[in-house]
């Protein structure tokens, strides 16, 4: 627990060291605050012009970027910062009442600090533990996995006693890896170093040409064909090249990174490694979601033993000239960081808004200098590329979807986990093998991707059929699809970086129309709305997130209709707002509770 | 921007009229140029594009993008004033009407707003959409200039003014989602304890009523104002950006 949580400044020693660490650089803004944050539990203005002075900014700049991130605080927020997990699948495993329950163990209303300044209760999006949860984080570092009421309890007293985290009972911190299903990525790893090897005995040229030979495709989402993306930074013009894996696995009801840098951090780096020897980068960053800090310690930890082992540094594997090194870069809570361009802005220091583009990363990236920015997974692709050759790896899954794909599968199945299968495999094979049974629907790539209903399990994931970035959320018949994209529309809300307008305020308009259809005030108009913002904001936003946040919404809409219309009041039209709500204050003021003083629906 | 575009260099058509252009130039700059009107709000022809308020939408065989950003390319097809792209205007105006305080009758720059012209030339009767009604603050701490936040639409061309032509970084934007405001650069937040002055150019930037002087409240009678004499594609028409 920190010793001066409650002061209001920062000991001036902790930031003269921390600044002395960082160089003093701009650029290392967000991890500056980020490590402020942890020695102090909040950033008090003073601390943020201080660091301003010492950067060389702006103080406006200083607070625009905390601002921008939602695990950076510029108000108290407890000696303890509980934020329970808020995706579907913690909501569907009770984490709504067992966090109704803490706050009122705790006297805390959700969101506010108590009047003891000891704790605050909130919500965060998905946490990556679908499969173990519901989860919660606390103090932006340690999660809690597994929750039921008895561990919401011994955690009030805990709390109450001032018992420090590192207190708390060890498996409650326990995240298991639950690997169901392995195939390439997830099998026997091979030696660190032997695809390294293998890369530099083909030569820089070769290797770019089998990675061609693979069709590899890059597995954030998007398939961009990796070879041509690195052939791009490759031929860009400048001087210093950087290589950036995307680890900010923000898609709620993705984890499947969070097991590969748990159990193959090795071949990630490797991977990077094996990145920079093709487009000729010296240096190489990990952009590791906020929500993983508890890895960070362990993945510095193979970095660290890569170095020791010449797999990392200056002359690898003793080649004369082949120096590279990876530094990692801690998010701070912002799912629009997963976009690349967003995610440069945020290594920069800066909000993490997204570029406009072109020109494209690998032109013109982190600092202006070309730049590969890629996903965990295809990282770990590479290395057995470099094993095994690209046309082996062109043999798997399906000839536009080459390769294995790692599924992160949670909701309602008997085996939630990490499976991994060819490109080309049926949904209804995965639904299967994870024990789902009478399933409504399944939420393939998280909310931004497809919800896909019964009479489409035949469908196979592949890119020319269901892409995925990795999340399988799995619905029974139990549930509500109205609730589920409801949950979607707030998540999309609460995570718009706030830059365009169609994203902005679109995102907010939905939240108001869901809301509005939950509570019962709705009409078939609002759906009609509904609609009409989804189209904006396919065609006009500056960004994916903007673009894909009402995929949820829309395919529910179509598919499950019925669990839309049973919201509505009427099917025709119905007021903004109620009238008789409005006038209630007024009503109880005068005393008129006579039927004559309501519209039609008195009490 | 008065300068021409050679007549025999390249050219993309919008909305099938040949628009010349210089090389690097985006659409929204050429067509702004040869007096053609897209509308826009956070692009100014003395700044570099934001590509925020995506007012300047367009489609080019088929796929939108922001004019602002677009570069300009021989033979491009460039569809803009067409109904479903109004329509999709019409609506990011309402957005923008919707999020902040906005209440013409009793607005200084009504009759000299960017966001009040432009959705009178997108034929937007009313907000549509429920209004936010949000709690923002006017800092009227300034001497000559008030800040009136409620009518902010984030297009930070002040931002941009008081950094690139000011060298004074008065403004910067904060928070994220529908929380994203402006900040002033001062100790205490406000514009009092800032360098700004009257004669900046963030002063005289801002496209709607944020940015103010004080003490001419209605100088100009309402009626006599710039969109009160001509429309906004009317004057785009006569090359007044």
């Amino acid at each position: 627990m920190n010793p001066n949580f409650q002061g209001t400044s920062v000991a001036e020693t902790d930031l003269l060291q921390l600044l002395a660490r960082h160089g003093a650089e701009p650029q290392a803004l967000v991890q500056i605050l980020r490590e402020l944050q942890e020695l102090h539990g909040w950033l008090p203005r003073d601390v943020l012009k201080r660091v301003a002075d010492a950067l060389g900014l702006t103080l406006a700049q200083v607070e625009g970027a905390a601002g921008f991130y939602r695990f950076l605080h510029m108000a108290p927020v407890g000696t303890y910062r509980v934020l329970f997990s808020d995706n579907v699948t913690d909501r569907m495993l009770g984490s709504v009442a067992l966090m109704d329950d803490l706050c009122r163990r705790l006297g805390v209303a959700p969101g506010r600090l108590g009047e003891d300044g000891l704790v605050s209760v909130d919500r965060t999006s998905c946490t990556g533990l679908c499969d173990q949860g519901p989860a919660l984080l606390v103090n932006h570092h340690h999660v809690v996995t597994r929750l039921d009421a008895t561990r919401v309890a011994q955690l009030a007293g805990l709390i109450r006693a001032h018992v420090p985290v590192s207190q708390w009972p060890a498996e409650w911190f326990e995240v298991r890896d639950n690997i169901r299903r392995a195939d390439v990525l997830m099998g026997e790893p091979s030696a660190p170093g032997a695809a390294l090897a293998a890369a530099l005995a083909r030569g820089a040229d070769e290797m770019l040409a089998e990675i061609k030979r693979s069709n590899l495709r890059g597995r954030g989402g998007a398939g961009f064909a990796t070879g041509l993306k690195w052939e791009l930074c490759r031929r860009s013009p400048g001087v210093g090249r950087v290589v950036v894996c995307n680890a900010d696995e923000g898609e709620p009801g993705t984890f499947k990174d969070r097991v590969l840098l748990s159990r193959r951090a090795d071949a990630v780096f490797e991977g990077m490694t094996l990145a920079a020897h093709i487009v000729g980068a010296r240096r190489g960053l990990l952009y590791l979601r906020g929500e993983y800090r508890y890895l960070l310690e362990p993945l510095l930890a193979v970095l660290q033993r890569r170095r020791d082992t010449r797999l990392l540094g200056p002359s690898i594997l003793g080649r004369e000239g082949f120096d590279f090194d990876i530094a990692i870069h801690v998010g701070a809570g912002a799912y629009v960081c997963g976009e690349e361009s967003s995610l440069i802005e945020s290594l920069e220091g800066k909000r993490g808004t997204p570029r406009i583009r072109p020109p494209f990363p690998a032109e013109h990236g982190y600092r202006g200098l070309p730049t590969i920015v890629n996903n965990v997974e295809t990282f770990c692709a590479v290395g057995h590329i470099a094993l095994q050759g690209g046309a082996w790896w062109a043999g798997i899954g399906t000839p536009q979807s080459s390769g294995t794909k790692v599924h992160s599968v949670s909701g309602d199945c008997e085996r939630p986990g990490v499976y991994e299968y060819p490109f080309g495999t049926r949904i209804g094979r995965i639904l299967e093998d994870c024990g789902a049974r009478d399933t409504q629907a399944v939420q393939v790539g998280g909310p931004s991707g497809v919800c896909l209903s019964a009479f489409e399990f035949g469908r196979r994931i592949a890119f020319e059929d269901v892409p995925t970035a990795g999340a399988f959320m799995v619905f029974d018949r139990s549930r509500d699809m109205f609730e589920v994209a409801r949950g979607f529309a707030h998540f999309f809300a609460h995570e718009s970086c706030g830059f365009c307008t169609p994203c902005r305020v679109g995102t907010a308009l939905v939240v108001k129309r869901m809301d509005k259809l939950a509570a019962g005030h709705g009409s078939r108009h609002d759906i009609d709305v509904l609609f009409e913002l989804d189209k904006l904001m396919h065609t006009a936003t500056h960004c994916g997130l903007g673009a894909t946040a009402c995929n949820p919404l829309r395919d529910t809409i179509l598919k499950f209709r019925p669990a839309y219309e049973r919201h509505l009041k009427s099917l025709y039209f119905e007021p903004g707002f109620d009238l008789d709500a409005e006038l209630s204050v007024a009503r109880r003021m005068t005393g008129r509770h006579d039927a004559g003083a309501y519209l039609e629906n008195p009490p | 921007m008065t300068d021409t575009a050679d007549t025999t260099g390249p050219s993309f058509s919008l909305d099938g009229e040949d628009v010349a252009f210089n090389p690097g130039e985006t659409v929204l700059r050429a067509a702004t140029r040869a007096g053609r009107y897209i509308p826009h709000l956070c692009w100014h022809p003395d700044f570099a594009a934001h590509g925020s308020c995506r007012l300047c939408i367009v489609k080019v065989n088929g796929r939108a993008g922001a004019a602002c950003t677009l570069r300009a390319a021989p033979g491009l097809d460039v569809q803009s004033n067409t109904e479903e792209l109004n329509a999709h205007r019409k609506t990011l105006l309402q957005m923008l009407f919707v999020e902040g305080n906005h209440f013409c009758p009793s607005c200084e720059k009504s009759g000299n707003c960017l966001l009040q012209a432009t959705a009178y030339e997108m034929g937007m009767e009313g907000p549509h959409f429920e209004e936010f009604y949000p709690d923002r603050p006017v800092d009227a701490s300034h001497p000559d200039i008030l800040l009136d936040l409620n009518r902010c639409i984030l297009c930070e061309l002040c931002v941009k003014a008081s950094h690139d032509i000011d060298g004074k970084n008065v403004f910067e934007i904060g928070g994220h989602g529908i929380g994203t405001h402006l900040l002033v650069n001062s100790d205490s937040g406000r514009l009092a304890d800032t360098a700004m002055t009257l004669t900046d150019r963030a002063a005289s930037i801002c496209p709607v009523g944020v940015i103010l002087p004080k003490r001419r409240g209605f100088l100009i009678p309402i009626g006599e104002r710039r969109f009160d004499t001509a429309s906004v594609s009317e004057q785009a028409n006569r090359g007044q950006s």
